[in-house]
């Protein structure tokens, strides 16, 4: 049995606003392994880039990581650490060096003031001791690496000379700058056209399959899920409501909300002008979050008298979880 | 002209200039819509694809008279007469606007978030004439019936709704007036997953009730697929393919197309092993190539596509492609499940 590189047991990251507390991220569990992808899919609200942040320890305020483990085995061996228990000097140093990260919106995630080069040498020192001459090759080299035309001069410009697509580069570029074995991306492809988004997609495989990198992939889209990961989670406010291998999910899948979530993706393999499979309701505001299973008000398959009262517990082992009374724990 | 045309866009050109310098004087332009000729025939609906920058924005803005075309003609036919809209002076389109309506992208700064609901469906109605609060109020319940939203939520205001609900909104205040032609502008990209399907199904329903015209604008192929009877593809501000939606996916005639539809990720695992990834980036429409304004990224290109410009011709009945190669390429598409 290989053994994750990651390893994340009952993650709770809950927002103390004034209103009252959001469970942003409430219990997730997840298992993250060398040379694969993990995609985590879910709707607006559902925590998958807070789990995410939680992972980095990058929680906004009022955002507080309230409980959980997050082991991680580092590059020189030993046994695993447990991130959330580092000091933030030693988590700078896992943060950007061992566990790479890339945001969706690349023109916000740059300075405007600095060139591309700049910020990739800085990277690379904060970690790594070299001198400004060398760090201004290894920034050339990472532009390079992820398909950047023109490397050398691309390197002195500014990140608004750049496209979206080669800014998107650019900051694989720059979470790869320390050779990370783990890439968080969020939404990486979101922004971008689906020309543009082909690309980059195939990037990040090519670099995984080089490196053996382990993804953790953010995503709202099915469709980059079933072309990317190996393993996915997807989440519903808060909570992974089913975990498994891509194949197993696409082709069975047993949560009722992935089963609806499935049937509701339009897809340029229908037939025109046929009406979806839509599933009721919208979303509820995480202050309001329903009693019982978050999903039940939506739910078609709803057990009454049991969905509504109590919590369904998880069922399964970590990478083949899920969440739901139809798959055991009626009291 | 047929009966059955309802809008009819013949050469529509929108440059927008580039100034520069103390003077403003103007250094050269951007052809965000450069020569773009289609129909719509009422009650179908014609979807306006392409990327970010392609000009379906421009060109949608265009025929709702948000801009004035630089050159070219937009005839509508409404009540008997024909119009061109791009002709029109501002006093002479206040009586054409009740016919068409807009869809917003976003249903989060579309609304005004100081009016309640029934404020915001009724305006147009106020505006057109209808003075009688108790008549307009009918109307507004109206409305909201039709686009599924309770009548309780009367009184609320906008922010009180989720993504879904205040695009409901957004289509009914469009229906106010009994307008003949819908432009959605990406009606559903801003939408979570699980409610897209609910508005297209709106959509849709609304359309067979009442006879609707849509121009639906759009960058994603698989929302298109479920909502069209044709489909135009467009690139840096022209209009590489245009046909029925079935043909166009199942047998595109532009490479163009052809890398569109294999981009499109698909939710089935797998699949995209044997996907087409274009090359370099989308061409400037401050300085478009040179031919045909796909060439530097096509896999098929030759002399002819970078030296003239490929004009829209009909290769079969009904499908139109602006490629020098549409007759001997066998394209790839997607079949139907």
């Amino acid at each position: 049995m290989v053994e994750p590189i990651l390893s994340v047991r009952g993650l709770t990251t809950h927002f103390f606003g004034v209103e009252g507390v959001t469970r942003a991220v409430d219990g997730v569990d997840l298992d993250v392994f060398e040379g694969r992808t993990l995609g985590i899919v879910g709707e607006s609200g559902c925590g998958k880039s807070v789990t995410a942040r939680s992972i980095l320890r990058i929680v906004d305020r009022p955002g507080r990581i309230v409980s959980g483990q997050t082991m991680f085995r580092r590059a020189e061996g030993g046994p695993a650490i447990d991130l959330l228990q580092l000091s933030e000097a030693e988590m700078r140093q896992v943060r950007g060096r061992e566990i790479g990260l890339v945001f969706q919106e690349p023109m916000a995630s740059f300075s405007q003031h600095y060139t591309i080069g700049n910020q990739i040498s800085e990277a690379v020192r904060l970690h790594m001791k070299l001198d400004k001459r060398a760090a201004h090759d290894r920034a050339i080299e990472l532009l390079d690496m992820v398909g950047v035309p023109q490397p050398s001069r691309r390197v002195d410009e500014y990140p608004f000379q750049l496209s979206g697509g080669l800014r998107q580069r650019v900051m694989i570029a720059m979470a790869l700058a320390c050779d990370p074995r783990v890439v968080i991306a969020d939404e990486p492809t979101t922004a971008l056209d689906v020309t543009t988004q082909a690309q980059i997609l195939d990037l990040l495989r090519d670099l995984q399959e080089k490196r053996g990198l382990a993804i953790i992939l953010i995503t709202h889209d099915m469709g980059v899920i079933a072309e990317m990961a190996h393993d996915v989670a997807v989440m519903y406010l808060g909570r992974a409501v089913e975990t498994g291998t891509v194949k197993d999910m696409f082709a069975a899948p047993r949560h009722p909300y992935t089963r609806a979530l499935l049937r509701s993706i339009p897809t340029v393999l229908a037939k025109p002008r046929t009406r979806l499979p839509t599933i009721a309701g919208s979303i509820p505001h995480p202050f309001d979050r329903p009693k019982g299973c978050p999903y039940h008000p939506r739910c078609a398959e709803i057990i009454t008298g049991t969905c509504e009262a109590q919590e369904p517990p998880v069922t399964g082992a970590v990478g083949a979880q899920v969440r739901c009374f139809l798959h055991g724990g009626r009291a | 002209m047929p009966d059955s045309i309802i809008l009819d866009v013949q050469d529509l050109k929108m440059h927008f200039p580039i100034r520069r310098g103390l003077l403003r004087r103007v250094v050269g332009a951007v052809r965000a819509a450069d020569g773009v000729s289609f129909s719509i025939r009422r009650g179908e609906t014609l979807a306006l694809v392409g990327e970010s920058g392609c000009g379906k924005t421009t060109v949608s803005r265009c025929i709702l008279r948000a801009y004035t075309p630089t050159a070219g003609a937009i005839n509508f036919h409404i009540g008997g007469r024909t119009v061109d809209l791009a002709k029109l002076e501002r006093g002479e389109l206040r009586p054409l606007r009740r016919h068409m309506q807009m869809v917003f992208q976003d249903p989060y700064s579309s609304l005004n978030p100081r009016m309640v609901v029934g404020e915001i469906i009724g305006e147009p109605l106020r505006i057109n004439g209808m003075t009688d609060p108790a008549e307009r109020r009918k109307r507004v319940t109206e409305l909201m019936e039709l686009v599924q939203l309770p009548a309780a939520y009367y009184n609320r205001f906008p922010h009180a709704f989720s993504g879904g609900q205040r695009q409901r909104i957004g289509i009914a205040r469009a229906l106010a007036l009994n307008p003949d032609l819908i432009v959605a502008d990406e009606p559903v990209s801003a939408l979570d997953v699980s409610v897209q399907a609910q508005i297209l199904n709106l959509m849709l329903d609304l359309q067979d009730r009442l006879g609707l015209t849509y121009l639906f604008v759009a960058h994603d192929l698989s929302v298109v697929k479920h909502v069209s009877d044709r489909v135009a593809v467009m690139y840096v501000g022209r209009i590489v393919e245009l046909a029925e939606t079935e043909a166009l996916f199942a047998r595109p005639r532009h490479p163009y197309t052809e890398a569109l539809l294999s981009a499109a990720p698909v939710p089935t695992p797998g699949m995209a092993s044997t996907r087409i990834v274009l090359e370099r980036e989308i061409a400037d429409p401050a300085n478009p190539p040179p031919g045909c304004a796909f060439h530097p990224r096509c896999r098929y290109a030759t002399e002819a596509c970078r030296v003239d410009t490929p004009v829209p011709r009909e290769v079969t009945p009904g499908h139109m492609v602006a490629c020098h190669h549409a007759d001997t390429l066998e394209l790839r598409g997607v079949g139907t499940e």
